[in-house]
């Protein structure tokens, strides 16, 4: 029981850092909140599907910005992807870059996209890692027979 | 003359006594005597008498006459040999022929005087069987007169019943009258309607007679057979009797089948006057449901426009006055809303159309929804309101939670609107069975069973009250109750009856009690609903925070266009949340489909999650 208790006591700190950080933000907090008996993996699903998607985008990007002749519009596209998929988990800091990354993109500025790109990869791992913390959390306090706390 | 053996002169005579003696004998002895009527009586020769004596007095007697006659020109003959001398055998021969003659003229006499009463008699037999014969004539000649008329109706009668048409019949009695009776001319006179009077109505030989009427009193008219210039014949008359009646009856059948076909030909024109009638009614019905249905559509879009935009500006920075004024603005849409929708039931529950959703829901929730919408209300006329759910409510219940939530609403709403001055208590319980059976519901029969159970709710408001003659009317719809103040008319408009629709439809009741005015009421009603299996329900508990009781809209579709795989999940979960029906799909092509196969009104909201958090829809 101490065990579950000091587990959960580690969840709802190290939660409330990632917040503080500005790696999450309060959208994070409604997936959470969607998550119930019926759905009770609803917030690892999405998160996978987000990583599975930005990889893929960011693989995209990475080719795009090689072209002899590049493509903005493409570009475009798949940061406004990857804009849209990283607010709907709350991925702030991912979101604040491709606002900047589609900035550059309009100016056709190929330095300042890839730029970007580079701070996207580096964004998008940190928070990788965050959220795979997270979730490790969650197992274990599950699997010592606890419950997850919600978010307050 | 003589057809058969004589018989005997006794039974000759007794059998021409017998006044009913066979005609034809009758005529056989008029012919054998000489030709019966037709000769007179008093012609009788010495022949016949010799012929008819040696017929009926028997050979005896002309024997003896025979005899008599021989024997006396015997005696004579003889007498002249005794001129003068004669001998002894001429004197014996002469004198026994005396003796016989004497002898036989004795015995003559004496058979003469022996039948000579029979023969009397005889002759007045025979007179008498004269005008026996004489009246069979006559009566044969009026049978013959009979059947002759007889045959003369029936051909006539034939003639007149051959048709049902009054004009022919009367003009065929004529000609055939006339012909029969070989008249000049005949009139039909016939009895006025009053029965005072007779009216000449057809003749033979005029074409069209003027309307003449005669008093039917009047002593001419039973003259007219006894004085006229022809001398009329019983059976003429008794003709012209029977044709009469035929005719009257033939007359009255005419009249009938005329009535029928009148009668017939009314009906027809009727059905055919109901059947438009009815098509028109069918028409009217299909308009009006056309129109209904437009109407409400068109209604609807542009409240459901207010009400979106009225929840959205609820969001955006407000004063506390501003705020206010939307809550109210919002309150009085979807209140608006829901009349439009009231008068789209009622069409339809009148037209029996109208089937209950069941689905289940939260019971607690509805209470508290209603609560929370009626507050507002309550607190501006400072009526505290408070609710008490019975502990062993059923958190969750199958049934139609909308309409379920309207009744309610009604009836508190109600309760709100009535009341100046107390508290208004809302209770709902369980209802066991001697709650069930109420005196004031006679024919509610509630039937319990293992996956039902009876809500029963009860609204007490201190108000106005209610007169209770004019309870029953509350929930009729459009009645008015008139009280004394002006404007005291509760359950006007539809929503009592619409109420009492839902209950009914959900198999329960629904009934006001008041003492009287000024004294409140309590409105109480009872509906059937079903205990829901306790794996399958289980609703989030945790309603996101962005719902703020008012946009949930149970059972709408939604599809969500996103090319965002993860944008969509999202979306989708949050929208499942809010408890709608949602499709997913990723590209336009995909959503088309969709939408294609399920025809329904489209709202289109493009929602960009980085800059809103909340969701607002509507239909």
């Amino acid at each position: 029981m101490d065990s579950v208790v000091q587990l959960q006591r580690q969840l709802v700190d190290y939660r409330a850092q990632l917040f503080n950080e500005g790696f999450l933000d309060e959208q994070f907090n409604q997936l959470q909140q969607l998550q119930d008996e019926s759905n009770p993996d609803f917030v690892v699903e999405v998160v996978t599907l987000f990583f599975e998607d930005s990889e893929r985008l960011l693989d995209e990007l990475a080719k795009a910005l090689e072209q002899q002749s590049v493509d903005y519009r493409k570009i475009d596209a798949h940061v406004h992807q990857l804009k849209g998929s990283s607010s709907s988990i709350g991925a702030q800091r991912v979101q604040k870059v491709c606002i900047g990354f589609r900035n550059f993109c309009e100016e056709r500025n190929i330095e300042g996209c890839q730029k970007c790109l580079q701070q996207v990869k580096h964004e998008y791992s940190l928070v990788k890692t965050k959220l795979e913390t997270l979730f490790k959390l969650e197992q274990k306090i599950l699997a010592a027979g606890g419950s997850i706390p919600l978010p307050m | 003359m003589l057809h058969t053996q004589p018989p005997t002169f006794q039974e000759r005579i007794k059998s021409l006594s017998q006044p009913d003696n066979d005609h034809r004998e009758g005529s056989k002895v008029d012919d054998g005597v000489g030709g019966g009527n037709r000769r007179d009586v008093s012609h009788v020769d010495i022949t016949q008498e010799i012929g008819f004596l040696g017929f009926y007095c028997g050979q005896w007697v002309l024997v003896q006459f025979g005899a008599f006659i021989v024997l006396c020109g015997a005696t004579h003959l003889i007498n002249l040999w005794t001129f003068g001398m004669h001998s002894r055998t001429v004197a014996v021969v002469m004198t026994t022929a005396k003796v016989l003659t004497a002898a036989v003229s004795c015995a003559t006499a004496l058979m003469l005087v022996h039948i000579i009463p029979d023969l009397l008699s005889v002759k007045t037999r025979e007179l008498f069987l004269k005008n026996k014969a004489a009246e069979l004539d006559r009566e044969m000649g009026l049978i013959r007169t009979q059947e002759e008329t007889g045959r003369h109706v029936r051909m006539l009668t034939h003639e007149i019943r051959s048709t049902l048409d009054r004009h022919t019949i009367l003009k065929t009695t004529l000609v055939e009258l006339g012909r029969t009776l070989a008249l000049e001319e005949c009139a039909l006179w016939m009895p006025t309607r009053t029965g005072l009077e007779l009216q000449l109505s057809y003749t033979l030989r005029q074409q069209n007679p003027v309307g003449y009427t005669v008093p039917i009193q009047l002593p001419v008219i039973n003259q007219v057979f006894s004085n006229s210039a022809r001398q009329w014949h019983v059976h003429e008359l008794e003709l012209v009797e029977v044709v009469a009646d035929q005719v009257a009856v033939a007359l009255s059948h005419a009249a009938i089948l005329e009535e029928s076909m009148r009668a017939r030909d009314l009906l027809m024109e009727q059905n055919v006057a109901l059947d438009h009638a009815r098509r028109e009614a069918e028409t009217a019905v299909r308009a009006r449901n056309d129109f209904l249905a437009v109407m409400n559509h068109e209604m609807r879009t542009p409240m459901h426009a207010v009400i979106a935009l009225s929840s959205l500006l609820q969001e955006t920075e407000l004063t506390p006055e501003q705020r206010l004024m939307v809550e109210t603005i919002l309150r009085s849409s979807n209140l608006l809303a829901t009349l439009i929708n009231d008068v789209l039931d009622l069409s339809r529950l009148e037209d029996g159309s109208l089937q209950l959703d069941l689905g289940s829901f939260d019971l607690h929730a509805v209470f508290r929804e209603v609560l929370n919408l009626i507050k507002p209300i309550a607190s501006v006329k400072k009526l505290p309101v408070t609710l008490n759910l019975a502990p062993d409510l059923p958190e969750y219940a199958i049934g139609d939670e909308k309409r379920l939530m309207q009744t309610i609403l009604n009836v508190i709403g109600n309760a709100v609107k009535f009341s100046k001055e107390g508290s208004i208590s809302i209770t709902a319980f369980v209802a066991k069975s001697e709650s069930l059976r109420d005196s004031r519901a006679p024919d509610f029969f509630p039937v319990p069973s293992d996956n039902h159970f009876y809500l029963r709710v009860q609204v007490k408001d201190a108000g106005q009250g209610i007169n209770p003659p004019d309870i029953p009317k509350l929930f009729t719809k459009f009645a008015h109750t008139q009280t004394l103040a002006t404007k005291n008319s509760r359950g006007s408009g539809l929503g009592l009856a619409i109420c009492k629709r839902f209950v009914n439809l959900m198999e329960g009741h629904i009934w006001i009690e008041s003492e009287g005015l000024g004294k409140g009421c309590m409105a109480i009603f009872i509906v059937k609903l079903g205990i829901p299996e306790n794996t399958s329900e289980s609703k989030n508990p945790f309603l996101p925070k962005a719902n703020h009781g008012q946009t949930t809209f149970p059972g709408l579709k939604v599809l969500v266009l996103d090319d965002n795989g993860v944008s969509r999940m999202v979306t989708k979960e949050l929208l499942v949340h809010l408890g709608c029906d949602v499709t997913t799909a990723s590209s336009r092509d995909e959503c088309l489909h969709v939408v294609s196969q399920d025809h329904k009104e489209l709202e289109m909201f493009h929602i960009d999650l980085a800059q809103s958090k909340h969701f607002y829809l509507s239909k």
